[in-house]
């Protein structure tokens, strides 16, 4: 593993000015430990795509190893997705180069690589584009910032589409709403048909299709975890609670990513909706065949994307639910707001989905049936329904970062926090150009959360953790929350690097601190086993 | 480097016309011919690069939501930057074409290196070039019209006589021609002088910046130092419009510059970014409402793929599963 270097030695190594020489002529990428993931399993990629001829290879090594005719697989596979996805047409034609975008990454600003300016990520794959698919760029080749298709330009995808978190930051003040995440996806596509893939992303996407979650977890395992959870909720609150697994016949199906029920901190995030669940005698249950919200497909192709995102529905349909409630997840939520319905409805089998115990129709879910647990929060909250103790998040100051799907995806930032403002007393906002629809990636979305990427990532975190640092000097911040398993994973060492001092913690681990539930002893402790304000002693 | 490519390619436009309509004479080829060919592959072309983006489906609905969602009644939802209406949708549309809404939003990231401190300032100077720059290309294309009918709608007059409103000069200054010059000496500026911008410019970017640079100046040479005849130049575009083209002797080498110029935008526009004239409207991030869950999206070419089913997956598990406790379908 490599040293990643100390923030302050991290901060002045960032050099804002491009090098001299024209980006056009290939200068192949300088892969070192700390700026790559590590490739897929050869195993992995034939089982899961049938793919054959993988080969066990390293990024650094000069030769790739590459079929004979490579070049040859990637025009076909460009060819076709031009012809699939008028977003890939119009954006590798419309872009002016007016370099809006180029400070609004998380990498650009945390490593001053002048090709992680999502305009050059993109150009990137537009100079193949223009030199093979476009009537000017055949006659001008070069003049029009045209380029042959070499193994050092599959060296430069590989590093810069993988140092995208597909976050949209950038298509956000695009003046044509240019999306690198949509070119991201594309570039992955075409570098997967030659067995180029990454081992973080590859090993979920296996575990979810053949087990049931990205982190293989079995279903046995899986009760095992939850008993213990149980077991925890009973040692804080005395209430001893049922937890239904695959119960046919339930009114709603609960699916959450396994980030939630597999590490600290994620899985206080996962006590707390059991204990609002119990609380409100919920008639639900979860599955352990779909027992992954979250969808690392999306970060390989759209292909894998639907075959694991089809268990949810038809999960939902062999138990016969009305409809499916959704945990706290950032990318999980990007699936289920902008694809599910369309690559695996229609849902038919479901019902326009109604909160049971408020009797709230959410008609804004009417199709997928499917609803956000912040949405679901928020009108029992409003409604009056829970009874809640804020004092005992007095501990906690807490600030909140929008995750990149649920905000620039789907528009969910006002639940978050009118639920936040109902269960903790202490609440500050990040400076606005980091929170809301212009937030900060976390800087390890996209399935490049693994341990090889640290040096990278602690530089795409970087904006949001200096967002972090200001309120943590301003008002004391010590708690980031959050609505992502994937930023509940990131955002601890991203914490412990920058801002030491402050703790990640989901929206729904506050809630059932906050939760008087009815016939519960004196809590002496919050979820974490940390004393209660005034308990200290 | 770039730029240099850029300015030879414009400057040999330039000469072209100076040579063929002014030296030789070929008056009929650079004040008829050129201009319908320049026309029909402009018209031809732009609507077969539509017509080429429009038959690539939207397999999905993918707008970038920039402000909340539509969901329980009693949070206020952004209308126009998350609308979940076609109305919504089409007044973000309107915004986004007429007034750069989102290049309005800019900031600029600066990082102090010695307190690791990133502060984000707003930044709206490349808005104001790039709307300055194109209002004003509007305005003057307006203003152009008059050159195509008799009698001038009033309209066209209006906007003339607001574009002069300053009343400086004889003949009277329009505001536009200070006002274009200016936004298109910022944008090349800006891509000459911003280390990032100058490396991510292509001789493409510098060569519609010097072609739009020289048709202005061609055309302010024409009204104020060299004099063009209007009344000449008038019987020949009269002519071209109404099919029944008439070159009148008078006619200098400037104005065929000028004309030439202009057919040469004609002709490199649909073959290049300014195309984002077109592509801007078919742009999903921003054309689709962000009603995803309320309305299914349908992709036309949606396929079937290999699933792992419940049924598979239970023959793998049944016996763990059933000595967990947890129920399954087959005992």
């Amino acid at each position: 593993m490599a040293q990643t270097p100390s923030p302050d030695n991290l901060v002045q190594s960032i050099d804002y000015t491009p090098p001299r020489k024209n980006w056009l002529d290939n200068v192949p990428p300088e892969f070192r430990l700390g700026n790559f993931s590590y490739p897929a399993k050869a195993g992995e990629l034939e089982s899961f795509f049938g793919y054959e001829g993988a080969k066990e290879w390293s990024p650094m090594d000069e030769d790739w190893q590459l079929p004979e005719n490579w070049q040859e697989i990637i025009y076909e596979g460009f060819r076709e997705r031009l012809e699939k996805y008028r977003s890939l047409k119009v954006f590798m034609d419309i872009c002016v180069r007016c370099g809006a975008c180029a400070d609004k990454c998380h990498y650009f600003i945390g490593s001053g690589d002048p090709k992680n300016m999502p305009v050059l990520r993109a150009e990137l794959l537009r100079s193949i584009y223009r030199k093979d698919f476009t009537t000017v760029g055949k006659i001008l080749g070069r003049l029009n910032g045209g380029r042959a298709l070499t193994q050092d330009v599959l060296k430069e995808w590989f590093m810069y589409f993988y140092q995208c978190t597909e976050c949209r930051r950038c298509s956000l003040f695009c003046p044509y709403g240019i999306d690198t995440a949509e070119i991201t996806m594309m570039a992955r596509e075409l570098m997967n048909l030659l067995g180029i893939q990454t081992n973080w992303i590859m090993g979920p996407v296996t575990n979810c299709f053949n087990v049931g979650n990205h982190l293989g977890i079995p279903p046995h395992t899986f009760k095992d975890i939850v008993d213990f959870m149980v077991d925890d909720i009973e040692d804080i609150t005395g209430k001893r609670i049922e937890v239904p697994l695959n119960k046919k016949g339930a009114d709603i199906l609960f699916v959450t990513p396994s980030g939630d029920y597999f590490a600290d901190p994620g899985t206080y995030t996962f006590m707390g909706y059991l204990m609002l669940f119990h609380e409100l005698g919920l008639d639900y249950t979860m599955s352990t065949y779909a027992a992954e919200g979250g969808n690392f497909g999306l970060f390989t192709s759209q292909e894998a994307m639907k075959r694991l995102n089809a268990k949810i529905y038809a999960e939902a349909e062999r138990l016969g639910v009305n409809w499916i409630l959704g945990g706290e997840c950032g990318h999980m939520w990007r699936v289920l707001h902008q694809y599910m319905d369309t690559m695996n409805g229609p849902a038919d089998f479901l019902s326009v989905p109604r909160n049971p115990i408020t009797g709230t129709v959410f008609h804004n879910a009417k199709s997928t049936g499917m609803v956000h647990i912040t949405e679901f929060t928020a009108d029992l909250i409003k409604n009056n329904v829970l009874t809640l103790d804020p004092s005992r998040n007095d501990n906690k100051v807490v600030t909140y970062h929008d995750s990149c799907n649920p905000s620039r995806g789907m528009g969910l930032l006002e639940e978050p926090r009118y639920v936040l403002n109902n269960v903790c007393n202490q609440f500050f906002e990040m400076p606005e150009q980091t929170i809301r629809e212009q937030t900060f990636c976390c800087g390890s979305g996209a399935g490049l959360n693994n341990d090889e990427f640290t040096e990278m990532r602690m530089r795409g975190g970087m904006p949001r953790a200096n967002a972090v640092k200001h309120v943590h000097d301003k008002h004391g911040v010590n708690m980031l929350s959050c609505v992502c398993a994937i930023d509940r994973a990131a955002l601890p060492p991203l914490m412990n690097y920058w801002v030491p001092g402050v703790d990640v913690t989901g929206v729904h681990e506050l809630v059932a601190n906050a939760l008087v539930m009815r016939g519960e002893k004196e809590r002496e402790t919050d979820l974490r086993g940390e004393p209660l304000p005034g308990k200290e002693d | 480097m770039n730029a240099l490519y850029a300015l030879i390619m414009v400057l040999a436009l330039v000469i072209i016309p100076l040579l063929g309509a002014g030296a030789a004479g070929w008056h009929a080829l650079f004040g008829v011919v050129l201009p319908y060919l320049a026309f029909t592959v402009f018209v031809l072309g732009f609507l077969y690069r539509v017509v080429k983006w429009g038959r690539s489906p939207v397999p999905f609905k993918i707008p970038t939501t920039g402000g909340q969602q539509e969901s329980l009644p009693w949070i206020r939802q952004n209308r126009i930057d998350s609308p979940s209406t076609k109305t919504g949708t089409v007044i973000r549309m309107i915004l986004e074409v007429l007034l750069f809404r989102s290049l309005f939003r800019n900031t600029r990231v600066r990082l102090f290196k010695d307190e690791t401190q990133l502060s984000y300032g707003s930044s709206k100077f490349l808005w104001l070039g790039a709307l300055a720059f194109h209002v004003s290309f509007f305005v003057i294309l307006a203003r152009h019209m008059r050159f195509f009918t008799e009698p001038v709608p009033a309209l066209f007059n209006w906007i003339e006589t607001l574009d002069g409103i300053m009343q400086v000069g004889v003949p009277v200054l329009f505001a536009t021609e200070i006002v274009i010059l200016l936004a298109l000496a910022y944008l090349f500026l800006r891509r000459v002088l911003v280390p990032q911008l100058r490396y991510i410019s292509l001789p493409t970017d510098y060569f519609a910046l010097f072609l739009l640079f020289a048709i202005v100046i061609s055309g302010i040479l024409m009204r104020y130092f060299v004099r063009a005849d209007i009344v000449d130049i008038k019987t020949l575009t009269m002519g071209l419009i109404q099919l029944q083209p008439e070159v009148p002797e008078s006619i200098g080498a400037l104005f065929y510059t000028h004309l030439f110029l202009v057919c040469s935008l004609l002709v490199y526009f649909p073959w290049s970014k300014l195309m984002h004239l077109g592509g801007v409207f078919l742009s999903p991030t921003r054309n689709m409402p962000n009603d995803n869950r309320m309305r299914r999206h349908v992709n036309p070419w949606n396929y079937p793929v290999k699933l792992h089913t419940y049924e598979e997956w239970e023959d793998e598990y049944r016996d763990k599963m059933k000595e967990a406790g947890i129920p399954v379908e087959k005992e």
